[in-house]
């Protein structure tokens, strides 16, 4: 399979201008991944599925995952008037990380067998910005899973030919799968 | 919170024709093979659209499943595709060796495929069981399957302490090993098998009936079974070389001899008959297994089962399970309880095509090709 | 009735009985069950219908596709919210005498999935059990077991009384209500004995 730098570099050559960037993977498991940016996420996915050397013919899962906004507290260097002497010291700084939604797929190319490629979109943020363009007209595999993330996590995908309620039933208001979601019947889980 | 967009009903797409008759087929249907309903437009018996409805068995495992360590979710796993409780173990626990980096000895390997190729065995077994008495066969297919499935579940038992809910795998290897005199009665078993099988396609395969209402029935054509994500029997059916056991040679796939049935049309027809062929391939990967296991350990010495803590990443690990492709994302945040844990369903993604399949055909094949995509609710709902 | 001589006289060819043991027996013999399996519980159900643990020893083995032919539901399985109002529908539908056997650790209290948004912590929250089968799954032993424990309180059902079966009893309820879909959770009343239990063990 070519590596994830041959496929940006083959992506990039196409769409010059396109925001990709490398999502680390921290595990032994060899799978990082290409963040893309909602805007132009379509047209990319159909180059990858019908580029001659990509062919990515398969969106093997659809995966939403729920990043709630975190604060992390580091050491940054400020410039402090310390006993008249302004000084360069070490301070405890909390940065507040905005949180987002977002959705990961992962292709396979069945015509030449390698995979797979990891590509996630991710959302403005949780609450009024949860717009990402549906890759179900690329690839029908992701028609169902689609509408089980908008059903448990929110996020509404443009495109989507039938967007509604998967699993949950129609008028059920919440999306349970989030981080900060408690159940209305919700119990000390019991020993 | 956004609120859900305000639900429309399913388009009828312009039919000017009113005597058009919807039916909900399901959720409490002998046919259906679990709690799965069907909106069935009809126009007299012909289906002019079909719309799954999903979620009659959604029992919150992924949300369940943050919660608990990674150990404890292996018994949800046995409940997801219930009838194959060893391979959905086998697809998490690959999933988190490849999340920690963890090898497994090679006696527990060939343990592995030997337990898998038994589920794949009467998984296919009683597909065809199932099938036939969907068209018809009321019963005696399925008891003659079900008789086979017994004298594998007698080895699980023997093996893991439960027919069905095995709990069997654990990272890094396997619970516990092979019970004296186990491989013996392995070896019976398989041997008794290929007879039954001979038994079963000389009295089915030939069988006219089967025949008329399994050919041409729900053909699935190979460029939208590849789009729409099928995969398993369904997309071998329709002449797709796609085995993962071949393409991704997880475990120890690559020391078998073993080959991949391909269909020509992709009817039911053709997805009845892969799976025949499948389970003679499994018998011959089980002679295999049987005549090369080694002794050994069966479990990592490294592996860590409690408190487990893998570093924060995450990975995709996937295998051929019977009904497809199953699969588990995890993402790790470094605590003791996955961040995120998917599971990649195959009988879910499989019934994207569903209606593409009906459309044309009378409410009869509806019963039949959904019988041939071979669904299981625990899976499809999760 | 002395039960020695009952027997001596059967030896003889004569069988005394009374209206409610024979009418019983009838009952008891014939459950017909509703072709009903939600998740794994259906499958080891399946199994009890097989040929080797064959539930058509005991009568039970015409299971039928529609309520209003069958006479016990065996709920197998964890019953979600979503299926819930579909499950109780059923059950209206079932002419008496009916009953209903709660097969498996979800079908009794939720299970292993107690803790779901989606999950129902039990069938008796909404319909009445009579018999109660724990496992999960419980083995066809297990079940053929509970159908028999079914058996012998039908056998022990008096006719007449407080106690007698619904059927005979024209003020008792043979419908129970349907739970309705709210915005968050299931709508609609509960049964009162089950929901005291349920909030104890909370």
């Amino acid at each position: 399979m070519p590596t994830l730098e041959q496929i940006i570099a083959r992506v990039a050559a196409a769409f010059p201008g396109a925001r990709l960037e490398v999502v680390p993977n921290g595990s032994p498991s060899n799978q990082p991944s290409l963040l893309l940016e909602p805007g132009r996420a379509v047209e990319i996915a159909k180059f990858l599925r019908d580029d001659p050397e990509l062919r990515f013919d398969y969106a093997s899962n659809v995966t939403g995952v729920d990043w709630p906004e975190r604060t992390v507290k580091e050491r940054v260097k400020v410039r402090r008037v310390i006993e008249g002497v302004e000084k360069e010291t070490e301070e405890l700084a909390e940065r507040k990380i905005p949180g987002c939604l977002e959705a990961v797929y992962h292709l396979y190319s069945m015509a030449l067998g390698h995979g797979p490629l990891v590509i996630r979109l991710r959302t403005g943020n949780r609450a009024d910005r949860v717009v990402l363009p549906s890759l179900t007209p690329v690839w029908r595999s992701c028609e169902f899973q689609e509408r089980e993330i908008f059903d448990l996590f929110g996020i509404q995908f443009e495109g989507h030919p039938d967007l509604r309620r998967i699993l949950m039933w129609d008028n059920f208001a919440d999306h349970p799968m989030r981080k900060d979601y408690v159940a209305a019947d919700a119990q000390e889980a019991t020993p | 919170m956004i609120a859900a967009p305000e639900f429309q009903a399913p388009s009828r797409g312009g039919f000017a024709d009113h005597d058009l008759m919807e039916v909900a087929m399901g959720p409490h249907h002998p046919s259906t093979h679990g709690v799965f309903r069907m909106n069935v437009v009809l126009d007299g018996e012909t289906v002019v659209k079909l719309t799954p409805v999903f979620g009659y068995l959604h029992r919150n495992h992924e949300k369940i499943a943050e919660k608990n360590s990674y150990l404890a979710s292996i018994p949800y796993t046995d409940r997801l595709d219930y009838i194959c409780s060893m391979t959905n173990n086998w697809a998490y626990v690959l999933s988190v060796e490849k999340l920690v980096g963890l090898g497994v000895p090679e006696r527990a390997e060939y343990i592995r495929v030997l337990v898998g190729e038994l589920t794949r065995l009467f998984n296919h077994a009683c597909l065809a069981g199932f099938l036939l008495q969907d068209m018809g066969a009321l019963g005696t297919p399925l008891m003659y399957a079900f008789r086979e499935r017994e004298k594998i579940l007698d080895l699980f038992e023997a093996l893991s302490g439960s027919r069905m809910m095995c709990n069997y795998m654990r990272f890094g290897g396997c619970r516990c090993d092979l019970p004296d005199g186990w491989l013996e009665e392995a070896g019976k078993v398989v041997a008794g098998f290929d007879s039954f099988l001979d038994e079963f396609e000389a009295l089915l395969s030939e069988n006219e009936i089967l025949r008329a209402r399994s050919q041409g029935v729900g053909v699935l054509p190979r460029e939208l079974a590849v789009n729409a994500g099928v995969t398993g029997p369904g997309l071998r059916a329709s002449g797709v070389n796609y085995d993962i056991r071949k393409v991704d040679q997880y475990g120890i796939y690559n020391r078998f001899k073993f080959r991949v049935p391909l269909g020509a049309r992709g009817d039911v027809f053709d997805r009845y008959m892969v799976r025949i062929l499948e389970m003679r391939e499994s018998l011959a990967i089980l002679r295999q297994a049987v005549r090369d296991i080694p002794a050994g350990a069966i479990l990592d010495p490294k592996a860590k089962l409690r408190n487990l803590r893998p570093k924060p990443g995450e990975a995709y690990g996937r295998i051929e399970a019977p009904k497809g492709e199953l699969g588990f994302y995890l993402i790790s945040d470094g605590g003791p309880a996955p961040w995120r844990y998917r599971i990649r369903p195959p009988s879910f993604v499989n019934l994207t095509v569903l209606e593409d399949m009906c459309l044309g055909h009378t409410i009869a094949d509806v019963v039949i090709i959904l019988g041939s995509v071979d669904i299981v609710l625990g899976e499809v709902d999760r | 009735m002395n039960q020695e001589l009952r027997d001596q006289l059967s030896r003889q060819g004569v069988l005394l009985t009374s209206v409610e043991e024979l009418y019983n027996w009838g009952r008891k013999n014939s459950l017909w069950p509703l072709q009903f399996g939600l998740a794994c519980c259906a499958i080891e159900m399946i199994a009890a219908s097989m040929a080797r643990f064959d539930m058509a020893r005991f009568g039970a083995e015409v299971f039928r596709p529609s309520p209003r032919q069958a006479d016990l539901l065996i709920v197998s399985g964890t019953v979600t919210k979503k299926m819930a109002p579909q499950v109780v529908r059923l059950y209206n539908q079932m002419p008496e005498p009916k009953y209903v056997i709660a097969m498996g650790a979800c079908a009794i209290c939720g299970g292993p999935f107690r803790d779901g948004y989606n999950v129902l912590r039990g069938i008796d929250l909404y319909l009445p059990v009579d018999v109660y089968i724990p496992g999960c799954p419980p083995r066809p032993e297990a079940l053929l077991d509970g159908l028999i424990a079914l058996q012998k309180k039908i056998a022990a059902q008096h006719l007449t009384g407080p106690e007698r079966p619904r059927h005979l009893n024209a003020d008792a309820p043979g419908e129970y209500p349907v739970p309705q879909f709210g915005d968050h959770d299931l709508v609609g009343p509960r049964l009162p004995a089950a929901q005291e239990t349920s909030d104890a063990h909370s």
